[in-house]
């Protein structure tokens, strides 16, 4: 026994090395079965406090970009529905009518944290669980998608950006309604490819994709870029496109949190036919 | 002046900031950046206890982590370096005469000595961490270029730390 106690106490180094390490790369390897437990991402109370007064302070300085960008969209979303007169002073209006069932509604948040330079980026919003968000709802700007609520605090919440190995978006391309799914594949973050399109769907520079409306968290139609090029991959019978983003994800300072409000009966409904889909 | 362990403690803090505010948001040649938190782990006196690096270095790696969002990759890349560390230092002073409490910078190890010294750990925490964030090696050409272009970089960033701090730390 003794002779342990020695054995111990002069490799200490070595054992307390391994004990660090394996707590490390366990928080890494389990993070994705309890995310939520822990308190090591930006949302914690502490780094989401940083972010946010470090925000306040930085985002004078983007005020009238901002200005510009917000008067943009409130432009297209005012043409687009000359008929919604309601003024409300709320974050989210919901309408009841028995003819139209809402589906999406809206809340927005400010960007107080964002990365592009890492293989997964991630965004922190400046709305929680007590504003309504919740994981799996969507986040995206005016004129894009921005990424995927992760893990929420009861102020913050943080997203997968579209810029994360795990991001895979069901995309359409708008003038010939072809689906394929577009990913990051991690070298520019101004572009990213978009795959599974059949080969005889004929394709030029410049066509738009929008999302598709299948996934279960974003609406249909969102701008997504347009395409750069194309090519058949070595190995493969399909085309994979590179697609021009059209929001430049290291610009953006505030977003819309999309929630679906349908998400959950068409998860279960799609589960109870093929539960591993 | 403060204590010495104390000048510790705000470099910790100070490096943490420089590191989640500023050079994470550093984005040069594709996507690589910059880890100037490593500064820290480098710079402790010679004869630190090994717990004590231990430890220190994997509070250093969770703090980043809660403030990066990368699980706690930055912690294990961290406790890493610091486990290395030991035997890089009787590497490269093996022929010099140390009490023990000095602190690693230019006059004591002479330029050429701390820069190797310096590339040598960031070298090795820079793979743990890169491999680790891809956690695969599907993407092993591009990870290896990302992992070179950091290691430059971070390297330029300690040792203009190094500079800065030689004469607050000297003493």
């Amino acid at each position: 026994m003794r002779d342990l106690f020695r054995f111990i106490q002069r490799y200490h180094f070595f054992f307390l090395f391994l004990l660090f390490e394996t707590v490390a790369i366990s928080l890494t390897a389990s993070y994705q079965y309890y995310h939520q437990a822990f308190f090591i991402h930006s949302a914690n109370i502490v780094s989401a406090k940083v972010y946010d007064t470090f925000d306040r302070v930085t985002s004078y300085l983007s005020l009238q970009k901002v200005n510009r960008q917000l008067l943009d969209d409130n432009t297209r979303l005012l043409n687009k529905q000359r008929k919604n007169f309601v003024i409300t002073d709320t974050d989210v209006f919901i309408a009841h009518d028995s003819i139209y069932y809402r589906k999406f509604s809206y809340l927005h948040a400010q960007v107080i944290n964002n990365s592009v330079n890492r293989r997964d980026n991630y965004i922190t919003l400046n709305k929680g669980s007590i504003h309504g968000v919740a994981p799996d709802m969507g986040v995206i700007a005016g004129n894009g998608v921005m990424g995927i609520v992760r893990n929420v605090s009861s102020h913050y919440s943080v997203a997968m950006s579209l810029l994360h190995s795990d991001m895979l978006l069901s995309v359409r391309i708008h003038k010939n309604d072809h689906i394929g799914s577009l990913q990051w594949e991690g070298t520019n973050y101004r572009e990213a490819h978009m795959t599974y399109i059949p080969p005889h769907v004929e394709l030029a520079v410049g066509d738009t994709i929008v999302t598709s409306g299948y996934s279960v968290v974003f609406p249909e139609n969102i701008l997504i870029g347009t395409i750069k090029d194309w090519e058949i991959r070595r190995g493969e019978t399909f085309y994979t496109a590179t697609i021009d983003l059209a929001l430049d994800l290291n610009k953006i300072s505030y977003a819309y949190i999309v929630k679906n409000l349908m998400q959950e009966e068409q998860k279960d409904l799609e589960l109870s036919v093929a539960p591993d889909m | 002046m403060l204590r010495i362990h104390w000048r510790f403690v705000v470099l910790f803090l100070g490096l943490v900031f420089v590191q989640v505010l500023l050079l994470n948001n550093v984005l040069l040649g594709g996507y690589a950046s910059p880890q100037v938190y490593v500064l820290f782990v480098l710079m402790l006196p010679v004869n630190v206890p090994g717990w004590l690096l231990l430890f220190s270095s994997f509070a250093l790696g969770l703090v980043v982590d809660a403030f990066s969002d990368s699980l706690a990759i930055h912690t294990a890349a961290t406790v890493f370096m610091a486990f290395c560390r030991p035997a890089m230092i009787r590497f490269f002073t093996g022929n010099m005469v140390l009490q023990g409490q000095e602190i690693p910078s230019f006059s004591i190890f002479g330029s050429f000595f701390l820069i190797l010294y310096s590339l040598v750990l960031i070298f090795l925490h820079h793979i743990s961490l890169f491999f680790l964030e891809v956690f695969n090696f599907g993407e092993f050409v591009q990870t290896l270029s990302r992992i070179i272009i950091s290691t430059g970089l971070t390297l330029v960033f300690v040792i203009i730390g190094f500079a800065l701090l030689d004469r607050s730390f000297s003493n």
